[in-house]
């Protein structure tokens, strides 16, 4: 079918043609040239060692995941703001809101629960297991945190 | 959103009540977003595995490592494996909307394999980590990459379960507008899976692997 035909089905119809809004091969091949690129680059970062600092290469491969997803969205799942009368993308964002709150607060709540654990707390448990008295507790130990 | 058409006749009935005939239509499009819907507390489930794994996934218990268990090439084709698979599956789509039934099962057919060959290699790569005892049992880290990465495949069995039920289906009914509206929520579902892949393997492998 052509575009021009899509864009007369659009009007009236409800649920008789319900193929406007679900790509074409070029919309595909896009979408997944983008997604190859995508999860390429960030596996050679990796497997290459390509930075010396660790946490570039963790923030510049989450830059890329959170755009590949933005990809597969546009390209794969078709979303824009007109699907579904625009509740789609309304329950999208409600979703990446909660999504987001319970990733941040979780890590956040509970990196700062480590932080703040003294490291005597975590001593008294280590005598209760069966170690030696005089021997440190190994891996188990924490490290103290300035 | 539902449509209702209500048709008052011109006739009365001979106890003078009108009568209406209330026609509803199947609502096309309340199914696609009713399942977009589930997609999304799908995700919420997955964002609450990411969320424990973000706080557990470095509490090794003196067990192995991420950097020692993961073998990133495995990663990388099992990710070509689901990525595949997801391009396939937009070619059956094209191919349904050509009202070609032959390709559509073709490429239906070819998404399920990729879709196996992902299990499979996933599956394997379980098999292997139980083999050298990296068990759940073993750290809170490998807890929750299991339960995570499980969590995942389970998804993806039974989208292959769903895969080949359609293709059953759509073998006895050809092309008809249920199967399309099948094929559409499955496409939602099996590219949804690819979009949680993408988490799995920036949040889990490679990050896993950064010393």
């Amino acid at each position: 079918m052509t575009d021009h035909a899509h864009a007369h089905d659009d009007h009236g119809h409800h649920g008789h043609d319900d193929h406007a809004d679900h790509g074409s091969l070029k919309s595909y091949t896009i979408g997944f040239i983008l997604s190859v690129i995508l999860t390429a680059i960030p596996f050679w970062l990796v497997m290459g060692n390509v930075f010396e600092n660790s946490n570039t290469t963790a923030f510049i491969i989450l830059g890329f995941a959170a755009v590949q997803i933005v990809v597969h969205m546009i390209y794969f799942l078709h979303m824009s703001n007109k699907a579904e009368g625009g509740w789609s993308m309304l329950s999208l964002i409600f979703t990446i809101i909660v999504v987001v709150i319970m990733l941040a607060g979780s890590i956040w709540v509970m990196y700062h629960l480590n932080h703040n654990m003294m490291p005597g707390m975590m001593h008294d448990a280590s005598h209760s297991t069966h170690l030696p008295p005089g021997l440190p507790a190994g891996q188990s130990a924490p490290v103290p945190r300035p | 959103m539902s449509d209702i058409t209500a048709t008052t006749p011109g006739v009365m009935s001979a106890e003078g009540k009108p009568r209406f005939y209330v026609e509803e239509h199947h609502p096309e499009h309340s199914t696609l977003l009713g399942f977009w819907i589930y997609l999304m507390s799908d995700c919420l489930i997955f964002a609450s595995l990411f969320a424990v794994y973000a706080v557990l996934g470095r509490n090794y218990a003196g067990g192995p490592t991420g950097a020692e268990l993961f073998d990133l090439t495995l990663v990388a084709i099992n990710t070509a494996f689901l990525l595949l698979s997801s391009i396939t599956y937009g070619f059956a789509m094209l191919a349904s909307q050509r009202k070609d039934l032959k390709m559509t099962q073709i490429w239906l057919g070819i998404t399920g394999l990729f879709g196996a060959a992902f299990l499979g290699l996933e599956l394997y790569e379980f098999y292997h980590l139980w083999h050298v005892g990296a068990t759940p049992q073993t750290s809170a880290f490998l807890s929750s990459f299991y339960t995570l990465v499980g969590t995942h495949g389970l998804h993806v069995t039974f989208g292959i379960i769903w895969l080949i039920t359609l293709m059953v289906q759509l073998n006895r009914h050809g092309l008809i507008h249920e199967n399309i509206r099948r094929m559409t929520c499955l496409s939602m579902f099996w590219h949804f899976l690819d979009v949680v892949w993408i988490g799995v393997f920036t949040f889990v492998y490679l990050m896993g692997v950064l010393p």
